[in-house]
């Protein structure tokens, strides 16, 4: 009886709300990296709507993009840009080509200790560096003194970020230590002379962030240089829809790019794309 | 006491309604330990079975089949061409390379420091207390090496990865900071208080008739604990021991915070270390159930149980002989 009776108070409630005019629920699924972010823009907007639910669910942007496809998604979250094959689908089935929306940015910083004299190292020498090819500072313009690397468990969305964009999908040299959390690597680093780890720009305390080096020029990962895309390893994390969002999923878009949301972005630790 | 009104001189050939009862109740009391006893019991076979059960995968599954067959995880695979045979651990990868055997060499590692320090520490920490200590000291120093037991693992490993690392390294010279030598001295500060306690209880449980006469026959006090009273106690020292092993071999909190955790074989101590326990601790969070990866961390639990059991059967064995031969030779 209770049930029932607080079920048609939501609906009412529901109803009350212009914005959810066709009151029921909002999926969203795809990449794990973005999981934390959007699930705490769910929380803010549902406080804010009562009337919507937002189902924010995992299993990496492929899954996310193909559930779009099956359509058993409304949104479609994914931390690299749909493929051709993608959108052919997409096509086949529903006649649109899909919607992108760019909605945050994330950055990898690499650390080194404060004392080692290198600022600047390209991605062609990070890569190097940790395939466990480079193993002695000299060789990039350091001291003489061997690298120890510091990498993240293989659970962490980082760990896969820098095998795409920075490895080229080879796999980290054996004797780079994993550590639980970004925290742990930048206290690791501090610590260690020689060391070498990455993690979110957020977490650089007590350590030296590395600038990336392109061509003859040198980016440093501010927010700046993320948000304008100069700084190379950065990439953007999508909102991809069927069609133009309408009703509770432009609610909930307008939601997390209005500064409220971007500054929820930069709370869970990636970088606002306003 | 109940018992004094059965005591009554009369016999009573049929039994009286409180005995009966009694009876009854003693029957269910027993009945109860009984059960609580097999609880434990079945809760482990369980506990085995729904761990086997999930590594099963691995060898039904086809795709797990190919991915981590048994030559992949003990034999050496090329994993770069042009470049010789290793054995590599990346179970998440374009290409899952599963060799288990830097885990083994990881685990083995920081067990071995482990035991190598906290053994003689706990054992003749134990021998001091029982032997030679003053009754006030014994009586400070039991207790607090007892309260170390409590400190969790977490807060231990903690200590061994902030303060215990950087002196390390300093003190050998070592390369990297996270290293076998700093996860074994970590471990070895949470089983040095289970060796020591169990180790005193046997030490203490000898007969004192065993010490007089042995200083009755003139020997020193120290020859006394070295040569009788250590020997005669060491069925219990060596399950100390077991008991010190088990928790070493499994221990994870402090092996994950302070190891390092890169799967490299290397004989060296200085190198960082990879061990089964804290790798089924990190990876398990963000693996796919019901994938082969999934199914491997199942099989490095089993492989933990395998080796806890049988050590455990080994040492069992060996004090069957030890108290054999001790026993017989006093009879």
């Amino acid at each position: 009886m209770k049930k029932t009776l607080l079920s048609s108070l939501t609906a009412l409630v529901a109803l009350a709300t212009p914005l959810a005019a066709q009151a029921g629920t909002l999926t969203v699924k795809g990449s794990d990296t973005m999981v934390i972010l959007v699930q705490r823009w769910a929380e803010e907007f549902m406080k804010k709507n009562p009337g919507t639910k937002v189902q924010v669910t995992g299993g990496g942007s492929g899954t996310g993009l193909s559930a779009l496809q099956n359509g058993t998604t409304d949104i479609a979250m994914s931390s690299r840009e749909m493929k051709e094959a993608e959108q052919e689908k997409l096509r086949a089935r529903f006649s649109t080509t899909g919607v992108e929306i760019p909605v945050a940015k994330d950055g990898v910083t690499f650390y080194v200790n404060e004392t080692n004299p290198v600022t600047a190292l390209t991605v062609e020498q990070l890569k190097g560096i940790y395939l466990g090819d480079t193993t002695n500072w000299k060789d990039v313009g350091g001291p003489a003194a061997n690298i120890v690397l510091y990498s993240r468990e293989n659970s962490s969305g980082t760990y896969s970020f820098v095998k795409d964009n920075v490895l080229g999908g080879d796999d980290y040299a054996a004797n780079a230590q994993t550590l639980p959390g970004t925290a742990a690597v930048v206290n690791a680093v501090a610590k260690e002379k020689n060391g070498i780890g990455y993690g979110g720009a957020a977490y650089a305390k007590g350590v030296k962030e590395l600038k990336i080096k392109k061509g003859s020029e040198e980016f440093a990962p501010t927010a700046d240089n993320v948000k304008s895309g100069k700084y190379p390893l950065s990439r953007n994390l999508f909102f991809y829809l069927r069609n133009k969002p309408s009703g509770e999923a432009k609610a909930f878009i307008d939601f997390t790019l209005s500064p409220e949301g971007q500054a929820v972005v930069t709370k869970v630790g990636y970088f606002p794309v306003k | 006491m109940q018992e004094q009104s059965l005591a009554s001189p009369v016999p009573v050939p049929t039994l009286s309604a409180a005995a009966r009862r009694r009876q009854l109740k003693e029957k269910v009391i027993a009945g109860l330990v009984t059960a609580v006893a097999f609880t434990g019991i079945a809760a482990l076979i369980l506990i085995l079975i729904f761990v086997a059960k999930e590594a099963l995968g691995l060898f039904t599954d086809p795709h797990a089949r190919q991915e981590a067959s048994l030559s992949k995880m003990f034999l050496p695979q090329v994993t770069r061409p042009g470049r010789p045979a290793t054995f590599v651990w990346q179970p998440v990868s374009s290409v899952p390379k599963v060799s288990m055997i830097p885990l083994f060499i990881g685990t083995l590692k920081t067990t071995l420091v482990s035991m190598f320090v906290a053994v003689p520490l706990g054992v003749f920490g134990a021998l001091f207390a029982a032997e030679f200590a003053p009754r006030r000291l014994r009586e400070v120093l039991k207790p607090t090496i007892e309260l170390l037991a409590g400190i969790p693992s977490v807060v231990l490993g903690f200590f061994a990865l902030m303060v215990m690392a950087s002196f390390v390294q300093d003190l050998f010279g070592l390369e990297s900071r996270l290293n076998a030598v700093v996860a074994g001295l970590g471990l070895a500060l949470a089983i040095v208080p289970v060796i020591f306690t169990v180790s005193e209880d046997a030490l203490t449980a000898v007969p004192r008739s065993y010490r007089e006469a042995s200083l009755a026959l003139g020997a020193t006090p120290w020859e006394t604990a070295w040569k009788v009273v250590l020997p005669a106690a060491a069925p219990g020292i060596l399950a100390a021991c077991v008991l010190g092993f088990g928790r070493a071999i499994g221990e994870t909190m402090i092996v994950l915070m302070a190891s390092g955790n890169a799967a490299i074989v290397s004989a060296r101590l200085g190198d960082s270390v990879r061990s089964l326990s804290a790798t089924i601790a990190a990876e398990m969070g963000e693996v796919v159930v019901g994938s082969p990866h999934y199914s491997l961390l199942f099989f490095i639990g089993v492989e933990l149980f395998a080796f806890t059991f049988v050590l455990n059967m080994f040492a069992t064995s060996w004090t069957r002989k030890v108290m054999k031969r001790l026993t017989g030779g006093a009879g």
